[in-house]
């Protein structure tokens, strides 16, 4: 844990901070419909343009159900029109590579993981996806998700801030104005800004560069219809070597054994067919091209995730150097850490707003130092092999990153429901890659998804107070207003329904021959690679301990299940909540009201978030991370 | 009935004005801007020779083993440094293959280097990199390749250490990231100086 790492996240803290506020307070401008802006000149007629076009009186608000349904249509409709280019984009433009369309289990993941804002990625981008397809059909839903999750998020607000209200705003007015108002200008300015640091956006098909050094590889042969060749081989087991006296053969204790024929039944040899591999020279190297850019800047932003290239931003393209890595790590946290001003904004009570951001940060420091401190440590069995202790584990890490910025980069893309990637994950230690499970399943409440984040902090919030109600043995009281039963439901709603899905759907692959058919590792770490998979799904993150093979019809498509629930059926009972509180009147603060700033409350709400987060999965993660933890010490393998 | 569907209109009609303002008008702002101001970057850092051959990327690496090239970190990107399939090795900790994997490349790199057996290896020279495509080595790991580098190229060392220094990327203002050494870079500029 060196100074430089220090320095960096010191810089972090404070440029966040610094942009909390002006964030917040552009975010009341956007999200008011007469709102005042300084790009009004240029974006009021596009706004009016779209309202006429759609058929929208933006004057007219949503009752809760309206919102939602609204909503609802809206994810519908463009998770059909993604899904649509997915599976036509051999025929439509912008495709010089030539790629066919994607499968329909892999087409409906791909849809539906970005209409959910998760962007999990069971494909390899630069192999088979056009450029179309990357910019129309993947950057649509970028905005639009995220557009969304803000949506939701100012519509939960102002449920929270009117009192005897039926109306929380009008989904369509916030849909429209905060794409065009807060998404697209800053990703216009930091698109241009990445590719000043090295990141593509162009229109050209793949650069052929000349190797200076070529090399022999091994590919299937394939016949004249490019079909692959196949040769049927006897399969071979492994079996104890027996001397002349038929007694197994011992090395220092240890049975030597031999590969002999497998045998069927009848005592015949098994056959199996393989696939014909030829020696081919390599001699050029094809680089990606195509416009990454334009679409990066709205993956952080918009805490999408879902990468351009296969390696997402450990790509080199993807993420030239450390300064593009910095504020791709900003604007992951921008928009939900102003939407927490925005809160204490509507609410009138800034010290609130600054309360539920400070039990932000105390989570996201912990997540930070941990990791860090676990990835700087590195794995003592590889130090055993002879490696330089102090450089930690640099498996699946750029050099550029280095530890601190992998550690950094991966706490924030978990604490946001981002997903996107500088260091893989997968092959962190035990314990550093226990902290991006454990952000996840917390539900992504620590500055979070943009919107998805807050409303989820303020689930917490709600039952936070309810708790400290119990305690005194009064009402419980949000802001003035009652919380009651229908408030408490919806709120456990919201958060056993992310825990059913995660729980579920991985105790179902962890027993099935579907399930474990994927693992790219085995022991503890390959249960990890499954509870990741569902953890991520059900928490719209979209990062992955990626050697999991996903891409098939089973993962496909309980993945995309996952990430329906963890969206749709999160989002429902939350605006039921909205609503009723909205309905609700303010009642003045007395002596026994529960203040919802300060010292006291934040540590309520932490303990809050850390139980009711983390005893779903604390078993589980036993299973995983931990014991994989002590087996590390041990120096076992699998 | 009739009410929830009176939204569909704008559901669709909205799909269809946001595609062409971010996914038509701000794409190509991007590339216009781009390709006015930033046009080798945003063409992806092409490395070109006199002849108009191009050479790789800046920005990627790409695989060396000869004696007198530097080598890069290993490469899980395909058939190694596949800058058409980005990927890491995705093995764990207590993966077996990726011990195996690294106890061979330690022992490789130590042969090669004439290290001893008790020499610790820089970590960056023995694991595969997130993207498979890093172009970047440690200094000290180019440090230790310089020997050998410089014995089969002729070179003196200290022509050869210049080199390294020429093509060292310094942390970003100073402190943001880590440095790191771009070995195609770097190889390029040795066959530049011509000798055997």
């Amino acid at each position: 844990m060196q100074t430089s790492g220090w320095l960096q996240l010191g810089l972090y803290v404070i440029a966040l901070t610094a942009i909390t506020k002006p964030m917040g307070l552009y975010l009341m401008q956007v999200l008011d419909i007469n709102g005042k802006t300084w790009l009004d000149p240029l974006l009021r007629p596009l706004e009016r343009l779209t309202f006429r076009v759609m058929g929208v009186d933006p004057q007219k608000e949503h009752n809760w159900k309206q919102y939602t349904w609204a909503m609802l249509l809206f994810s519908l409709v463009s998770c059909l029109f993604t899904y649509a280019i997915l599976r036509l984009q051999q025929i439509l433009p912008l495709n010089p590579q030539g790629f066919g369309p994607m499968s329909e289990h892999l087409a409906f993941n791909t849809a539906v993981s970005f209409t959910t804002n998760t962007n999990w990625q069971s494909y390899v981008g630069e192999s088979t996806l056009s450029y179309l397809a990357q910019m129309v059909g993947l950057t649509l839903p970028n905005f639009t998700s995220a557009a969304t999750g803000i949506a939701i998020a100012a519509a939960l607000v102002r449920g929270i801030a009117r009192h005897g209200a039926k109306t929380l705003g009008n989904f369509w007015v916030d849909l429209v104005r905060t794409t065009y108002y807060l998404l697209l200008p800053i990703c216009v300015v930091f698109a241009i800004f990445l590719v000043s640091q090295g990141m593509i956006q162009n229109f050209k098909p793949y650069t052929k560069a000349k190797l200076t050094e070529s090399f022999t590889t091994q590919v299937p042969k394939t016949d004249d219809k490019g079909q692959q060749v196949m040769t049927n081989i006897a399969v071979m087991v492994q079996a104890p070597k027996l001397d002349t006296k038929g007694q197994p053969m011992m090395t220092n204790g240890v049975a030597v054994v031999v590969d002999v024929p497998q045998l069927d039944a009848k005592g015949q040899p098994m056959m199996t067919n393989v696939v014909v591999m030829v020696d081919q020279k390599v001699e050029e190297q094809t680089i990606v091209q195509g416009p990454m850019a334009s679409q990066v800047a709205i993956k952080m932003l918009g805490t999408n995730g879902g990468g351009y290239a296969n390696a997402n931003a450990a790509h080199p393209f993807e993420n030239p150097t450390p300064l593009s890595n910095f504020l791709q790590m900003l604007s992951i946290f921008a928009i939900g850490s102003g939407l927490t001003y925005y809160l204490g904004r509507m609410t009138k009570n800034q010290a609130h707003g600054w309360s539920v951001w400070a039990a932000m940060m105390v989570l996201f420091l912990a997540g930070v130092l941990i990791c860090w401190y676990a990835e700087s440590a590195g794995n003592p069995i590889h130090h055993q092999l002879g490696v330089v202790v102090a450089d930690g584990n640099m498996e699946g890490k750029e050099v550029r990153f280095g530890i601190f910025n992998s550690a950094l980069f991966a706490t924030i893309t978990t604490d946001a429901s981002c997903g996107a990637v500088n260091a893989m994950h997968d092959s962190f230690t035990a314990l550093g890659g226990l902290v991006p499970i454990f952000n996840i399943q917390l539900g992504e409440v620590v500055v979070g998804g943009v919107g998805a984040g807050l409303y989820g902090m303020l689930v917490f919030v709600v039952l936070a107070v309810f708790i400290a109600g119990l305690m005194v043995g009064r009402t419980p009281e949000y802001l003035g207003k009652k919380i009651q039963s229908y408030e408490v439901k919806m709120a456990m709603l919201s958060l056993l329904v992310l825990a059913i899905s995660i729980l579920g759907f991985t105790a179902w692959a962890a027993v099935s021959d579907w399930g474990l058919a994927g693992l790219n590792n085995a022991g503890a770490h390959g249960f990890s690679e499954i509870f990741y998979a569902y953890s991520s799904a059900t928490g719209n993150n979209g990062s992955a301990f990626a050697g999991l093979t996903a891409n098939t019809p089973w993962y496909n498509t309980t993945l995309a299940l996952a990430m329906l629930i963890g969206r749709f059926l999160m989002i429902i009972p939350i605006m039921g909540m909205a609503g009723s509180l909205a309905l609700k009147k303010v009642s003045p603060p007395s002596a026994g009201t529960f203040p919802v700033s300060g010292f006291t409350f934040v540590v309520l709400l932490l303990g809050t978030v850390l139980l009711i987060g983390a005893l779903n999965f604390l078993p589980g993660l036993a299973l995983g991370p931990i014991v994989e933890h002590f087996l590390t010490a041990q120096g076992k393998l699998f | 009935m009739k009410e929830l569907f009176s939204e569909l209109r704008g559901a669709i009609m909205v799909t269809v004005v946001l595609a062409l303002v971010c996914c038509g008008i701000y794409p190509l702002i991007v590339f216009g801007i781009g390709q006015a101001v930033f046009r080798d970057k945003a063409n992806g850092s092409l490395i070109v020779d006199k002849d108009g051959t191009v050479r790789g990327s800046k920005l990627l690496g790409q695989g060396f083993t000869g004696e007198k090239y530097f080598h890069p970190r290993p490469s899980a990107a395909g058939n190694g440094y596949d800058a058409a399939n980005s990927s890491g090795s995705n093995l764990g900790p207590t993966s077996q293959k990726l011990n195996d994997a690294m106890k061979d490349r330690i022992d490789a790199y130590r042969k090669e280097n004439s290290l001893n057996a008790a020499d610790a290896i820089p970590a960056d020279a023995v694991t595969a990199s997130g993207s498979g495509l890093d172009p970047d080595i440690s200094v000290k790991n180019a440090l230790l390749q310089l020997a050998r580098v410089a014995k089969a190229r002729g070179l003196e060392l200290k022509k050869a250490e210049d080199l390294i220094r020429q093509n060292t990327d310094k942390a970003d203002l100073g402190f943001l990231g880590d440095e790191g050494v771009n070995v195609l870079t770097l190889n390029l500029a040795l066959d530049q100086l011509g000798g055997k």
